[in-house]
């Protein structure tokens, strides 16, 4: 952070010019004067060197030749000899792989990879560690990690209710997309525009869940114009920052003081980005439209294998269907004389109640029963106070077919309740049978009033009479899906309400005959039957005693309709030819499986054009309320133009970004990558290259790297190579009390660098060495250990809303990389936090690295790095089995990648020694230590000896050394 | 009713407190011991416990901040903001040349009538300054001369998370400093083995209306500025303890080890960021040893429980915050943040703000009696606020012994105590319906460069260039508002 401006070293300008005009000189007598590449000023043009175009600067002469190993190393090395300073000597290999490994992986080397380093002589031996590195798939993990603080990735909405949202697919594409190099410009166009390319595939489609990253609102009250503004004001300035580093949200409100954007550039860039087709006050239920289903790849493979058996078993049955007609018919001859059956009751039902007496437990009537002669045996007479209550039957969602049905005798045509899964309250969510004026109604509710479905048949029922009443959904949630049948003829519906969008899941037990709070049923009730799936009309009309297939059979094969003919010959088949009926299950089951499957698909938010396009107008004062003039999509003036007849949408915006003459995207990427590497960047303000912004150290470097990687296809590996493999960055970062006082920040680079590691890479590490790290890449965010109450203690009710109580997760999902750790930003994991991890509510471009008596309260005390100390005393007692200074040494190569000296042994030696004097004294206290952690301790260890060791290793990952590269 | 304003002065004394508190070994003290260099401002974030340079701007009334922060909208109608003309209008429709087309939030700007609620609670003068105020706050009353009253404050937003986000941090929309990060910032803290802001929460129970780390949170500022929160439940702080069976003296030989391994560390490769380190773990177990203490209730005597209350004994609960909150003082915190939530009566207010007041009256007015009869008072300022107000007319359908408010964002009641504040006055007149503001406004920006300029710091000065532009908590606007200073 730039709040120490006077210490930072500057030069003088006047020497600086001379710099630069000598270094020019010089390559002009080289004869290497690179042409300017084009010189395209814009109107307004404020000759502010970020947008001027990016030159070809040749790598000026340096006297020290035999030190640069690229051309890098020469525009440090000529600053450095400029004033008077040489580089650093190279740092030792042990340290440098431990550098190399932690930037590139975000994770320490192991032993035996430093021990191959050593022994490979050969002067590439370092580029090959590097190319290694650079292959692992740690490496996509460790550099998305930079790209989720840019994208403000998080696991919930945030705002107001903050609860949980599913972009961990998108997530996951960023990892998959570092691992497979894919080159800067097209990891661009397919984030802010993948939807819109020509042969769009489903991961262009789903990368552009980056501009879905941000916040949501649904705060009870709030108004949907206001935060629909916020968010597509997000995207601009997020966009606009992680590819321009400008500061456009300056020009929201008037036109920017500083930098040469006025208030209608920002709106056209709004334009943009205004035209998703989304609601505004959406997220209640997770992810907000518009979504796209993501499968994983396990879960796509398993689709197709299910798609493969039944396209297979629907084969199996035309076949089979082909075969049966002779056995059908002598079926058909069999009921014709009098044997054999037609219609069979649907099997399979989750309960059935005869109602002759009393039902069995679970079951319960409430209020006094009365047992009468009924449909079928007896039935159970309700006078509005009785009611038949089942706990735990029918629990089912909006997204679950269902089918409920009866024989109900009513009394009275009054509004009353038949069955209800219902809770009583304001909202009265669940899902309820009722009969409003003789009139059947279904509702399925999430919440009264709002948000449910509800369909009403348009003829009454008689009173006084005995009718089948069956009702089913098939899962949809609309009212196209509900069925509702009287003695088995479906009836029309009318639909009240049709805007379900939300759980139907109640507490409740199903109760038949009323709900509690409601006015109940009056008449006589018999033969109840659940089924957990959408009965067919014909499975109605048996329910209802009608024997529908008897009757076609009866009609002679010639007079029948096709539709009759097809609708015996496939009832046979089902339910009468063994192999037709086993087929039918299977395919059955496959559907049902498929269905499944289907629902727990994860979704993502991606974007999408509304069509027709939404209107932009410039908001007054940036303000949702004062629209003003109407603009349309376009760039801002004072940057290239974009190219003639660029479409106004967002992929045009993408391509004016990655075109290589845009004097901004390159500088601002490499940039980063130069502040991942050395902690700083060249222009140390990575989030603003506006006039208020630092001017780079090394300006000419910048736009050399700058100008490399788009010559060289944006690709990243290969500028992370290049900077890795620089004298520069391997340079021995030992600092002299002179060096200290000549550069303290360390700009001019006379010697490597020594940063403070990243939070998840400290807690990344300590797992890693511990041996508990469980490497998966992907899936969906996990829950390492976390004190109790702290999100409860800020949270909403967590009956109504996700991700309001946080509930640790159980076995390896403790042990993954942080990337994965499932991230809510009304509470981001605290060791994140306190070690400098930002709420991620919206884009940051470097984090603080603050040194704070709480970091240490974590590394010594956090659960999980207590666990992990114990587990690396298991290891270093396991693995290092001949005496204490081995093991010591063995600790320190495990964490540090290098062997103790003399004196670290003894002050080692000297802590586990006294250690193991105070746990001889007090085994009890050993024991508790040894406790901490899901991890069970190795109980063939001594506990004295384990606890003393998990001391000494808690001691040496608080390490100073081991908490910076 | 205790009648505390009797009460003698308690037997120990501020002074005590602090020389206890600190334990000898100051900040200076250790960071003498350092090389002096780190603490010239190299590396700017280690410098946690020292303010900017210049600061602060004028001479400060109030050294330190207690802000009692009412969470999701308490109603001035029921509470500070007596109005007789509604009592007469009761049930009849709020006229809309009150209203004034303004908008509303979407929980009530489909309701078609908006019947004036009177407040069925009894207001009262009290104190010689006759402080006007309800029945629902019997102990604040008995303080009411130190109080000073602002019937006028007004905010910009109208709904929870953009209001309590606009009064913490002077922005609606995330991604800003909170007020306590500004402070420490600009600041830095009096003591060294306590954090310079901290945070409390009470009354959360499911279905209370949410609240978020940004409330207290850095923002863009240095990340060390960010609030510690104490808790009531498990360690006071976030991993304070040792983890079980690990002693004192064992947490001693470690940090020893690892004091003499990292000074081997820094001999070979001169970081002087090795020697901070070695110092923050220092404080770390100087805060191991000091906090549970702070914490430790069991050397107040009776008479602070029936000063507090009862509910001053349950951790976590507001009226322990509160006496914790006078313990922090005593011992130098310079921004001490109460959260107490639930106060978002859409429905039912009359029995829930009776509640709310039980949970919060006493120990609100305990802690200004306590601080001003240990001599606290006069350099600690005491905030009592919610992020808006709640409407005059009734949400839903008006019963004869029920109603529910709305939120109501154009006028509000908050109270200031101490700190350079001229108590027992109340500021602003507004309109017959407690609906619009007829005399001194005082808009969030308005209070919150009046807390910054007690504290001694120009609201305009206080600055942090983020993304190349000179940021402020009150943003463009703000006022200091000389009525309410002495």
């Amino acid at each position: 952070m730039p709040i120490d401006r006077k210490s930072a070293v500057k030069l003088p300008r006047g020497i600086r010019l001379v710099v630069v005009v000598l270094a020019w000189l010089f390559s002009l007598a080289a004869g290497q004067a690179a042409a300017p590449v084009e010189v395209s000023p814009a109107a307004g043009q404020t000759g502010h060197w970020a947008y001027e175009p990016i030159a070809r600067p040749t790598p000026p002469p340096v006297s020290q030749a035999d030190w640069p190993r690229n051309p890098l190393d020469r525009f440090i090395l000529s600053e450095l000899e400029a004033q008077g300073l040489g580089p650093s000597p190279e740092a030792d290999k042990r340290r440098l792989i431990r550098r190399a490994t932690l930037a590139l992986t975000g994770l320490p080397p192991t032993p035996t990879e430093v021990e191959a380093f050593l022994a490979d002589a050969s002067p590439r031996a370092y580029e090959r560690v590097v190319d290694r590195l650079l292959a692992s798939p740690r490496y996509g993990e460790q550099m998305a990690r930079n790209w989720l603080d840019l994208a403000r990735y998080a696991d919930t909405h945030g705002y107001h209710i903050d609860s949980h949202r599913d972009m961990w697919r998108w997530r996951d594409w960023v990892v998959e997309s570092y691992n497979r190099n894919q080159p800067f410009d097209q990891f661009t166009v397919e984030q802010l525009a993948g939807d819109l390319l020509p042969n769009v595939t489903p991961q262009q489609r789903l990368a552009t869940g980056f501009n879905r990253n941000n916040m949501l609102n649904f705060e009870n009250g709030a108004l949907a114009e206001e935060y629909l503004v916020e968010y597509v004001a997000d995207r601009v300035v997020t966009t606009s920052t992680v590819w321009m580093a400008q500061t456009l949200q300056c020009a929201r409100c008037h036109d920017h003081k500083y930098d040469p954007f006025t208030q209608r550039d920002f709106f056209q860039l709004f334009a943009y980005f205004n035209n998703v087709p989304e609601q505004g006050l959406d997220g209640r239920t997770g992810n907000a439209a518009p979504l796209l289903k993501t499968p994983t790849p396990q879960q796509q493979w398993r689709h197709d294998d299910l798609q493969r058996q039944l396209a297979a078993c629907q084969e199996a049955w035309r076949q089979r269907s082909a075969e049966a007609v002779a056995a059908r018919r002598a079926w058909e001859q069999a009921l014709g004389e009098g044997r054999g059956d037609s219609s069979l009751p649907p099997p399979g039902a989750l309960a059935s109640f005869a109602l002759d007496d009393a039902p069995p437990p679970p079951a319960a009537i409430e209020g006094p029963a009365l047992w009468l002669p009924g449909k079928y045996g007896n039935g159970l007479l309700l006078g509005g106070q009785t009611r038949l209550e089942v706990p735990g039957l029918g629990a089912f969602e909006r997204s679950d077919a269902f089918t409920i049905g009866l024989w109900v005798y009513p009394t009275t045509g009054d509004r009353m309740t038949l069955v209800a899964r219902q809770e009583n309250s304001e909202r009265r969510r669940g899902y309820a049978l009722l009969l409003d004026g003789d009139r059947l109604e279904l509702e399925l509710v999430h919440e009264a009033g709002k948000n449910l479905l509800q369909v009403r048949a348009d003829r009454p029922l008689r009173r006084r009479q005995w009718q089948h009443v069956l009702v089913t959904s098939d899962g949809s949630g609309k009212a196209a899906g509900c069925r509702v049948y009287v003695d088995g003829v479906v009836q029309e519906l009318e639909s009240l309400h049709d805007a379900l969008d939300g759980s139907i899941a109640s507490d409740e037990p199903l109760r038949f005959g009323g709900a509690v709070g409601g006015s109940g049923f009056r008449g006589l009730l018999d033969e109840v039957k659940v089924y957990a799936r959408t009965l067919t009309p014909t499975d109605a009309a048996v329910l209802a005693g009608s024997d529908p297939i008897g009757e076609l059979a009866a009609v002679p094969e010639a007079e029948r309709t096709a539709e009759q003919q097809a609708t015996l010959h496939e009832y046979y088949l089902r339910h009468h030819d063994a192999e037709g009926r086993r087929l039918g299950e299977q395919i059955a089951s496959l559907r049902d499986q498929l269905a499944a499957l289907d629902r727990s698909m994860p979704t993502t938010m991606v974007m999408v054009e509304a069509d027709p396009p939404r209107a932009t107008h410039i908001l007054q004062d940036g303000d949702y309320r004062s629209p003003g003039e109407r603009v349309l999509p376009g760039t801002p003036a004072s940057l290239r133009a974009l190219p003639a007849g660029a479409p106004p949408n967002r992929l045009a915006l993408a391509r004016w970004l990655v075109d290589p003459r845009h004097p901004l995207t390159a500088r601002v990427a490499v940039n980063r990558e130069w502040q991942h590497f050395f902690g700083e960047g060249l222009v140390r303000t990575s989030e603003d290259f506006g006039t208020r912004g630092e001017r780079p150290s090394h300006p000419a470097l910048l736009d050399w790297l700058a100008g490399e990687f788009i010559r060289g296809g944006w690709d990243r590996k290969q500028l992370h190579r290049l900077i890795v493999t620089s004298a520069t960055y391997r340079q021995s970062s030992r600092t002299t009390a002179e060096s200290w006082e000549r550069d303290p920040q360390n700009r001019l680079l006379a010697r490597g660098p020594r940063t403070r590691l990243p939070a998840e890479v400290l807690r990344d590490s300590a797992l890693l060495t511990a041996g508990l790290l469980v490497e998966q890449l992907g899936g969906p965010g996990v829950y390492p250990y976390q004190p109790k109450g702290l999100w409860k203690e800020v949270s909403y009710n967590p009956q109504e809303f996700t991700a309001q109580v946080y509930t640790p997760s159980v076995g390896a999902d403790l042990y993954r990389r942080s990337l994965y750790t499932f991230w809510k930003r009304a509470v981001p994991p605290p060791p994140m936090v306190i070690f400098d991890a930002p709420d991620r509510e919206t884009c940051t471009t470097r984090r603080p690295r603050t040194n704070t008596p709480l970091q240490a309260l974590v590394l010594m005390n956090e659960a999980g790095f207590v666990e992990a100390a114990r587990l690396l005393a298991e290891r270093i007692l396991a693995e290092a089995p001949h005496g204490t200074p081995r093991r010591i040494e063995y600790a320190f190569e495990l964490l540090l990648a290098r062997g103790p000296s003399a004196a670290e042994q003894a002050i080692v030696e000297r802590t586990l020694r006294e250690q193991r004097a105070e746990y001889q004294q007090d085994v009890a206290s050993a024991r508790q230590l040894l406790a901490v952690g899901q991890w069970p301790a190795d109980s063939k260890l001594d506990p004295v000896e384990l606890a003393s060791w998990t001391i000494v290793a808690s001691m040496l990952l608080n390490l100073d050394e081991g908490l910076h590269d | 009713m205790l009648g505390f304003l009797d009460r003698g002065r308690p037997a120990v004394s501020r002074r005590h407190f602090l020389a206890r508190g600190t334990n000898g070994l100051g900040l200076v003290a250790l960071a003498s011991l350092l090389n002096p260099r780190l603490l010239g401002g190299e590396r700017a974030e280690n410098r946690g416990s020292r303010g900017l340079a210049g600061l602060p701007h004028h001479a400060p009334r109030a050294r330190r901040v207690i802000f009692l922060f009412q969470s999701g909208g308490p109603s001035q109608v029921d509470l500070f903001d007596p109005k007789p003309e509604v009592r007469k209008r009761h049930g009849e429709e709020l006229p809309e040349s009150v209203r004034m087309g303004q908008r509303l939030t979407s929980m009530t700007s489909d309701q078609k009538s908006k019947p004036l609620t009177a407040s069925p609670f009894r207001f009262r003068r009290h104190g010689a300054s006759g402080a006007e105020l309800s029945e629902l706050l019997p102990y604040t009353a008995q303080v009411a001369d130190d109080l000073c009253l602002v019937r006028t404050v007004h905010t910009e937003a109208i709904n929870h998370d953009p209001g309590i986000t606009f009064f913490q941090t002077g922005s609606q929309q995330p991604g800003r400093p909170s007020m306590g990060a500004w402070v420490s910032y600009g600041l830095g803290s009096e003591v060294e083995d306590l954090p310079a802001f901290v945070v409390f929460l009470s009354g959360g129970v499911p279905g209370d209306q949410p609240l978020f780390g940004r409330l207290w949170g850095p923002g863009f500022l240095p990340s060390q500025h960010q609030a510690v929160k104490f808790r009531g439940q498990g360690d006071p702080v976030l991993y304070l303890s040792n983890p079980p069976g690990v002693s004192e003296s064992t947490r001693r030989r470690m940090l020893d080890g690892l004091a003499a391994l990292n000074r081997l560390q820094h001999d070979e490769w001169g970081d002087p960021e090795t020697l901070a380190r070695i110092q923050q773990y220092e404080l770390a177990f100087r805060m191991q040893r000091t906090l549970p203490r702070v914490m430790d209730l069991s050397d107040e005597p009776a008479e602070t429980f029936e000063l507090y209350g009862e509910d001053a004994k349950q951790p976590g609960t507001y009226a322990a915050n509160c006496l914790l909150a006078r313990r922090l003082a005593e011992r130098g915190v310079r921004f001490i943040q109460l959260y107490h939530r639930d106060w978002d009566h859409h429905t039912n207010l009359p029995s829930r703000i009776r509640g709310k007041c039980q949970q919060t009256d006493q120990a609100s007015a305990a802690l200004v009696h306590d601080l001003k009869r240990r001599g606290l008072l006069q350099d600690t300022l005491v905030v009592w606020a919610g992020e808006f107000g709640r409407t005059v007319y009734c949400q839903g359908d008006l019963e004869r012994d029920n109603y529910g408010r709305d939120h109501h964002p154009r006028c509000f009641t908050v109270w200031l105590a101490g700190g350079g504040v001229r108590a027992g006055q109340t500021v602003g007149r507004t309109d017959d319906f407690s609906y619009n503001i007829v005399e001194d406004p005082v808009h969030v920006h308005d209070l919150q460069a009046t807390l910054l300029h007690c504290l001694g710091i120009d609201h305009e000065r206080l600055t942090y260039r983020f993304q190349g532009r000179d940021f402020r908590l009150t943003d463009i606007a703000g006022k200091v508002v000389e009525k309410l200073l002495l």
